[in-house]
């Protein structure tokens, strides 16, 4: 094998300095003199019977330019073909508070919102449910027709022999935990920049999307447009975590006034809107029982998954899936069992955030094989190495693992924390934690299933002897621009700056799917070795010919192409482009990855989902101080270890998993989203709390590399596979210092509190007692 | 009501007829075409907005651009020298302490106005100084190595 010069050496990103210098342009930095501002009137009840719209005074104040509502838009959006049943702007019915109702498009702010308290609504109350159990009552009112129960869908899953799984176990503990609902909070509002042609009849949209293809094909549904007809362009995009892996209904609006306007419009939600947009991380009530021998194999596995998803479909399906899907692929785990429901509620909806579907659910087996491991005297460690799963091989739901770096990292985290030496051994209010977790790296079947390759990379070597990439892969601040480029100065033997990358403009660059389940290094970055590799056999020729060698003889190296067996530079980058160029012209080559068949899941309903070419593999370990007197409790430090397969550059991969590990952090200390009535009493940054960086601990990151046989360069993802370790890793932590188990996230200090005189009392009870 | 003003805006002088009531940030951002400094909130509680007056760190979104009448703002934009960037930018951008970038002009100017008070700030200090501004994306460990790293370099680093 080549020594590598670019793939696997820590790199800045390619548009960094764009970033700090205040140069990037987001969405929201688009606006020019010329545009309308966009503003979206809301429901302000949980849900109703819309009995009348007037927009007739709003029409008639100076300097509105546009009006939209339902009644423009009798076309529904969503994620599975089959289950679109959300509209832009709510027609007939509301089914929570802060759905879009109609929109303004006026010539500044102030006017478009006086436009909208102009608008004159009568709604009729309709009964409201808010939680799954209220929404699954048998009187509850229901959010959609035909929807017994407000029940969005139930999955039922069974692989191998439960019962006699759990009849095998010398142990088995079942424990229900209660996880809330959080938000991605990202830091960049949500933005559109809408600009519609008339005299073309074309639509071009700026969007903060991770999924401009998705968001291309819904505006041409919406809008009743040939696609053809759409631009979709994504700017810098400040953050998603999956608040923008769907189409999202501010979107669709802008585009719509646009149209109605005839011209440009801005529309810049605030964070309480953005809050309302939502599709978070639904509030999901897990039942996990778990069956051990005495040494510590995990015979049989039961989980039950409720969540609430809110008013609409979204990627609800999806998630539920998810969620049972991986309770396989990290462990050996016996036989498995999931039933998975997913409930309509009047609140905004849910969708998919970082670790779509598997955090809670991981949550809940963590902390309970934690509490097994300690009764039956073993060693939390001990009891992940003994169900260790081989590589290569298939779960018995159909996933493909080719590379399997878990023992490793529990290894380093092992060692580094001193865990050994220190476990069991602090003083009353210090413990430590761990647990395991895993993800997928990209969808083997992606949602909107047309049969073309999963991704596409286009590159151009022209004239200058520059080279550009072309990719629709959505860079969000991961990186992903970055690892294309690396991809081609490795495989061309070039410098990265010699490289530019062009991402994600409809009319310029390839098609892609978008940034979501962590597919973009490895399926975009497969897509571009292929690309550079094209190029590169073409221009090796190009120097055969001109040295009259045959091109096996020929070797590249720091943009120098020479002859086997010779030191000497013959031919530069520059000369040999030159003379590749004259046999053909400016060169364009193209490079594609579709995922093989086998890695595309189980034959079972809902198989797709959690398939995939190869998971990341992480072990944490939490060292906390619980005060008992305050419920408080403090994070000192972390230890992650990830199995990446490969890090392309390992700077990025480093800050994906600091990232992922302190984005649990938050949800297991003090995230949650609370709504009074379906009135979001979160929606801002004081409310919705996040770490700030003065609780934020250091986090010791450490990366394995297990050189999947199919990621590029052996690569798999980084970005989201240590999220779902953090939250069980500080209830075992906690568990350590204090005594107490935890079955509710966040351990916010009152919920501490509160469970620990509750755990007190029992055990005072039980002294009494014995 | 209109007044006009007189300031300096990254060691311009400038003149202006402004509303009594317009905010610093859309100021800039408006009719200064600076969009460097970022809005991630409603009002003063995320710090994508901080920018530099007189030296010290203020949230412009909560700061109203008529107070700025003889002061000396500074913004992300200032940071650079003749399109060289400043030691905390180069550490930002070679440490990671941008991922998506949009905290960042915030971040910087709020590390600037820290380092130009204390040069050598230790860990506690860097975290008391940028507690008001929050990230995302980095769980901001490599924030503090990028301040950290900037202090090391002095404010004029070589490229
Ligand atoms: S925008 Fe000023 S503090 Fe958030
Ligand atoms: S880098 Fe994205 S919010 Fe800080």
């Amino acid at each position: 094998m080549n020594v590598r010069t670019a793939a696997g050496r820590a790199q800045p990103l390619v548009d960094g300095i764009e970033k700090v210098t205040g140069r990037a342009r987001f969405t929201g930095d688009l606006e020019t003199g010329n545009c309308l501002i966009g503003r979206i009137l809301r429901s302000p009840v949980s849900h109703g019977r819309i009995l009348r719209i007037d927009t007739a005074a709003a029409a008639a104040l100076d300097g509105v330019v546009a009006i939209v509502t339902g009644a423009d838009c009798a076309l529904t959006f969503g994620v599975i073909p089959i289950a679109m049943n959300e509209y832009p702007m709510a027609r007939d019915k509301v089914r929570y508070r802060g759905e879009p109702l109609a929109a303004v498009a006026a010539v500044d702010a102030a006017t478009a919102e006086a436009a909208l308290e102009l608008i004159e609504l009568e709604i009729e109350a309709l009964p409201a449910v808010y939680t799954a159990t209220e929404a699954r009552a048998p009187d509850a009112e229901q959010l959609h027709e035909g929807k017994p129960g407000n029940l969005e869908r139930e999955v039922h899953h069974e692989f191998g022999d439960v019962k006699a799984g759990f009849a095998q176990a010398d142990l088995i503990h079942e424990q229900v935990f209660e996880c809330a609902e959080v938000n991605h909070a990202q830091m960049e509002p949500h933005a559109a920049l809408a600009e519609y042609d008339p005299e073309r009849d074309r639509l071009t949209l700026h969007s903060v999307s991770q999924v401009p293809f998705y968001v291309h094909l819904t505006l041409a549904r919406c809008l009743e447009m040939d696609s053809a007809r759409i631009r979709v362009v994504k700017p810098f995009v400040g953050g998603g975590f999956g608040a923008r892996t769907e189409t999202l209904n501010f979107e669709i609006i802008a585009a719509l006034l646009a149209r109605a306007a005839g011209g440009k419009v801005m529309m810049r939600l605030s964070r309480e809107e953005n809050f309302l947009t939502h599709r978070g991380r639904p509030d999901t009530r897990v039942r996990m029982k778990i069956g051990l021998s005495k040494s510590g194999q995990i015979t049989a596995v039961s989980c039950e998954a409720v969540m609430a998803g809110g008013a609409y479909a979204g990627y609800g399906l999806v998630t539920i899936l998810y969620a049972g899907a991986l309770l396989q692929g990290i462990y050996r785990v016996g036989a498995v069992k999931f039933d998975g429901y997913r409930v309509y509620t009047n609140t905004p909806p849910c969708g998919a955030m970082r670790g779509h579907g598997t955090v809670d659910v991981r949550h809940a087996f963590e902390c309970v094989l934690d509490r097994m491991a300690r009764d039956l005297g073993l060693d939390p460690f001990a009891v992940r190495r003994a169900n260790l799963l081989e590589a290569p091989m298939f779960t018995d739901n159909g996933l493909m693992i080719n590379s399997y770096g878990l023992g490793e990292c529990l290894d380093k985290v092992e060692a580094a924390s001193d865990w050994q030496a220190r476990k069991g051994r602090m003083p009353l209010g210090r413990g430590l934690g761990m647990a395991c977790s895993h993800y997928v790296s990209g969808a083997a079947k992606p949602v909107h299933w047309t049969g073309e390759p999963h991704a596409v990379v286009s590159m151009k070597l022209d004239f200058d002897g520059s080279v550009t990439v072309l990719t629709g892969a959505s860079d969000i601040g991961q990186g992903s621009s970055t690892i294309v480029a690396i991809a081609a100065a490795e495989i061309l033997s070039i410098h990265m700056d010699r490289i530019r990358v062009v991402s994600n403009d409809s009319v310029i660059t390839p098609k892609d799917n978008g940034s979501y389940s962590s597919r973009v290094t490895f399926m975009v970055g497969n897509a571009a070795i292929e690309a550079a590799r094209a190029l590169r056999e073409k221009l090796i020729n190009a120097a055969a010919a001109k040295l009259e060698v045959a091109p096996e003889d020929i070797t590249c190296e720091g943009e120098s192409f020479f002859v086997e067996g010779s030191t000497q530079s013959a031919l530069s980058f520059h000369e040999v482009a030159i003379a590749a160029l004259a046999r053909e012209g400016t060169i364009t080559v193209k490079g594609t990855f579709t995922t093989p068949q086998k890695a595309q899941g189980g034959k079972h309903r809902g198989g797709a989902v959690g398939s995939t070419m190869g998971f990341s593999y992480a072990a944490q370990v939490v060292e906390v101080a619980v005060d008992a007197e305050t419920g408080q409790i403090h994070v000192e430090k972390v230890w992650a270890a990830l199995d990446c397969g490969f890090a392309i550059n390992p700077l990025a991969v480093e800050g994906q998993i600091e990232g992922s590990v302190w984005m649990g952090l938050g949800q297991a200390l003090s995230e949650e989203t609370r709504y009074v009535e379906g009135l979001p009493a979160h929606a801002n940054f004081l409310d919705y709390r996040f770490p700030t960086i003065v609780e934020s601990p250091d986090i010791y990151v450490q990366i394995v590399e297990t050189i999947d046989p199919l990621g590029p360069f052996g690569a798999k993802e980084a970005g989201e596979g240590a999220l779902s370790g953090f939250p069980p890793a500080l209830v075992n932590a906690v568990g350590d210092a204090i005594g107490l188990d935890a079955n509710f996230l966040p351990l916010t200090p009152d919920r501490v509190l509160a469970a620990l005189i509750k755990y007190q009392k029992a055990a005072r009870k039980k002294e009494a007692v014995t | 009501m209109k007044r006009i003003i007189t300031l300096k805006i990254n060691g311009a002088p400038v003149e202006d007829a402004i509303d009594d009531n317009v905010l610093l940030i859309d100021y800039l951002r408006g009719a200064r075409h600076l969009t460097g400094t970022k809005q991630g909130c409603d009002g003063g509680e995320c710090g994508a907005c901080t920018v530099l007056v007189d030296g010290r760190a203020r949230l412009s979104c909560i700061t109203l651009a008529a107070s700025c009448e003889g002061r000396e703002v500074e913004t992300i934009e200032g940071q650079a020298t003749n399109g060289r960037l400043s030691a905390l930018q180069r550490a930002f951008h070679q440490s990671l302490g941008a991922q998506c970038g949009f905290c960042t002009p915030g971040m910087i100017m709020a590390a600037d106005a820290l380092l130009r008070r204390n040069p050598t700030p230790d860990d506690t200090q860097i975290k008391a100084a940028l507690g008001g501004n929050l990230c995302r994306c980095t769980g901001y460990v490599k924030i503090i190595r990028s301040v950290r790293a900037a202090a090391g370099m002095g404010r004029e680093a070589a490229p």
